[in-house]
């Protein structure tokens, strides 16, 4: 590979933690590699990126992009693809990078694959996996595009440290606003973590039994110390109980913690699909026969009313 | 109102995937097909604002094999008003083609809005609709779980990592739906028995080569054999030992 342009994230001006894995895959794929991003001003932690295999550390400056402008950005990640030879265009797979892959995709005229799970390079062109129906499948594409565009799926490149300094380089740009404008952002509550991001996944089914119950899954994941989210399976966020972005599955989010408890969910096809690359699962279910027993690496089998606080207070003298 | 919904026939979420003998795609003999579950909050977007409005057209489109026909009629017995398909045998794995056809037939059709799910439950692409918005020159919001419209402009609310984000934009847009939007209907047996009085335009695609070339479809890796670790709270010290010693993630 000649370069490659990984486009990482900020908010309010301070470099999201995604951007590391952007980096890092980058990085994975040779040559030299140069992360974006597009901010109003100099981005805190974005000198950073070196240490992750960016040799430039390049920022787009415009007034526009204060809050997250798509046609903007789109408009000057595409004019910056164009100044090089890069070989490949990396996205975070989150919220912004599916929204502005295949908008710069489609500027550049060129196949866009998203949620990618591996990366590599066969006779000099990109080869990447992806999971498809819902991670029942794995497809392998080679992609014909210069560059070729990705999108990479949350929490599976982890960051790896590379002693070397990128230089960083600040460049206005003229691009005109776009139509689409953010007038807010409403923050989740203070500290909620998105399962799509969470290194530890608390998930909660029928098991349950109210709504009110999912108390003790977020006491265990305060035991964790702010890295834990709690996830929840599709028949509890259709009964209204938990809202929908938390939900865990096919029609809800793909997963892949380092560690994964599922509590009292049974474990049909639908929610395994979007958990079982999870690197370590947990099961909590009092039903011995539970399918979710079949893919998880370890199982408990009883009433989670007695087993979540145990592990709550077990995790809690570790962290003490 | 004038909306046209882009829908994609997909393998229902209960399929157990089988690949077909070539090592490069689903079988699908006895796969259960469904109208892709993210566009069904399309449709049903597109027929509240038609009903609010009180006069336009909803038009649904999809691009698949001749069986996409039925689920343009799943849309048809929603109630929309007539359905396009633009037929091919093989939907392209580069969702970029799948955009240049849509928009090559939507081109100039004085839509006020186009919607699309966020995403098809079978290839995970989401792209197709911000693609087709990009080919028209439209706005385009992503993942919409509230819309409110008035006098020409929108404002939506998208979720985002930790937050909701309130987006203002122009119409005509597109828009993809997420779950949350609305609550899809279930056709009713009227409906049902009048979708298949509704014209349904069959053309064939425009799809060029597209840079995607499957090399292979293959399983996930088996997870190995898990164990149980005990039943009850008295397992717990025992399960935090394996996740610290042997899983190493504590």
């Amino acid at each position: 590979m000649t370069a490659v342009l990984a486009v990482v994230e900020q908010r309010d001006g301070s470099l999201r933690k995604i951007s590391h894995e952007v980096v890092t895959a980058a990085h994975r794929l040779g040559g030299t590699v140069e992360a974006v991003v597009c901010a109003a001003g100099p981005v805190a932690g974005a000198d950073h990126l070196g240490k992750f295999g960016a040799d430039k550390i390049v920022t787009l400056t415009n007034a526009a992009f204060a809050r997250y402008d798509p046609e903007a950005c789109a408009q000057a990640l595409a004019e910056r693809t164009k100044t090089g030879a890069y070989a490949a265009v990396l996205f975070a797979a989150t919220a912004t990078g599916k929204d502005l892959a295949p908008r710069v995709a489609a500027k550049l005229g060129v196949a866009l694959a998203t949620d990618v799970t591996e990366v590599g390079v066969e006779s000099g062109a990109v080869v990447v996996t992806r999971p498809v129906y819902a991670g029942k499948a794995l497809l392998k594409v080679r992609l014909a595009g210069k560059p070729a565009v990705l999108s990479l799926r949350p929490n599976v490149f982890t960051p790896v440290e590379r002693p070397k300094p990128g230089a960083g380089e600040m460049a206005a740009v003229s691009v005109p606003p776009g139509r689409v404008t953010v007038r807010e952002i409403k923050a989740a509550e203070a500290g909620a973590l998105d399962v799509a991001e969470a290194q530890i996944v608390i998930s909660g089914g029928r098991g349950l039994k109210e709504p009110a119950n999912f108390r003790v899954l977020e006491e265990l994941a305060q035991a964790f110390g702010g890295r834990a989210a709690v996830g929840a399976s599709r028949a509890v966020v259709d009964a209204g109980w938990r809202p929908h972005a938390d939900q865990v599955g096919q029609t809800g989010k793909t997963v892949s913690p380092t560690l994964y408890i599922a509590v009292g969910i049974s474990g049909a096809i639908q929610h395994l699909a979007g958990m079982r690359t999870s690197k370590v699962i947990v099961a909590i279910n009092k039903d011995k026969d539970a399918p979710i027993f079949k893919v998880a690496d370890y199982g408990v089998v009883g009433d989670l009313f007695e087993i979540v606080p145990r592990l709550a207070a077990e995790i809690k003298k570790l962290h003490g | 109102m004038k909306i046209a919904v882009c829908l994609k026939r997909v393998p229902d979420s209960e399929t157990r995937v089988k690949i077909a003998a070539d090592g490069k795609r689903l079988d699908d003999a006895g796969v259960k097909f469904v109208l892709n579950p993210y566009d069904e909050f399309a449709v049903e977007e597109a027929l509240q604002r038609k009903e609010k409005a009180g006069t336009g057209e909803v038009v649904a489109v999809s691009l698949g094999p001749a069986a996409a026909r039925e689920t343009i009629r799943t849309a048809l017995a929603m109630g929309a008003d007539r359905g396009v398909l633009l037929q091919s045998d093989a939907i392209p794995a580069d969702g970029l083609e799948t955009a240049k056809a849509i928009a090559a037939e939507l081109k100039d059709g004085g839509w006020d809005l186009i919607l699309f799910g966020k995403m098809a439950i079978d290839d995970y692409n989401h792209q197709v609709g911000p693609m087709v918005a990009e080919l028209l020159g439209l706005p385009c919001v992503t993942a919409v779980a509230h819309l409110d419209l008035e006098a020409g402009r929108g404002v939506a609310e998208r979720e985002i990592e930790g937050g909701i984000e309130v987006v203002e934009f122009p119409l005509p847009a597109v828009l993809t739906t997420d779950k949350g939007l609305n609550e899809p209907r279930y056709p009713a047996l009227k409906g049902i028995m009048a979708a298949k009085k509704k014209p349904l335009d069959v053309k064939p695609a425009q799809l060029g080569p597209g840079g995607i070339e499957i090399l292979a479809l293959t399983p996930p890796p088996a997870r190995k054999e898990g164990k149980i670790v005990g039943e009850g709270p008295d397992a717990i010290p025992a399960l935090v030992r394996l996740l610290r010693e042997e899983a190493k993630v504590l």
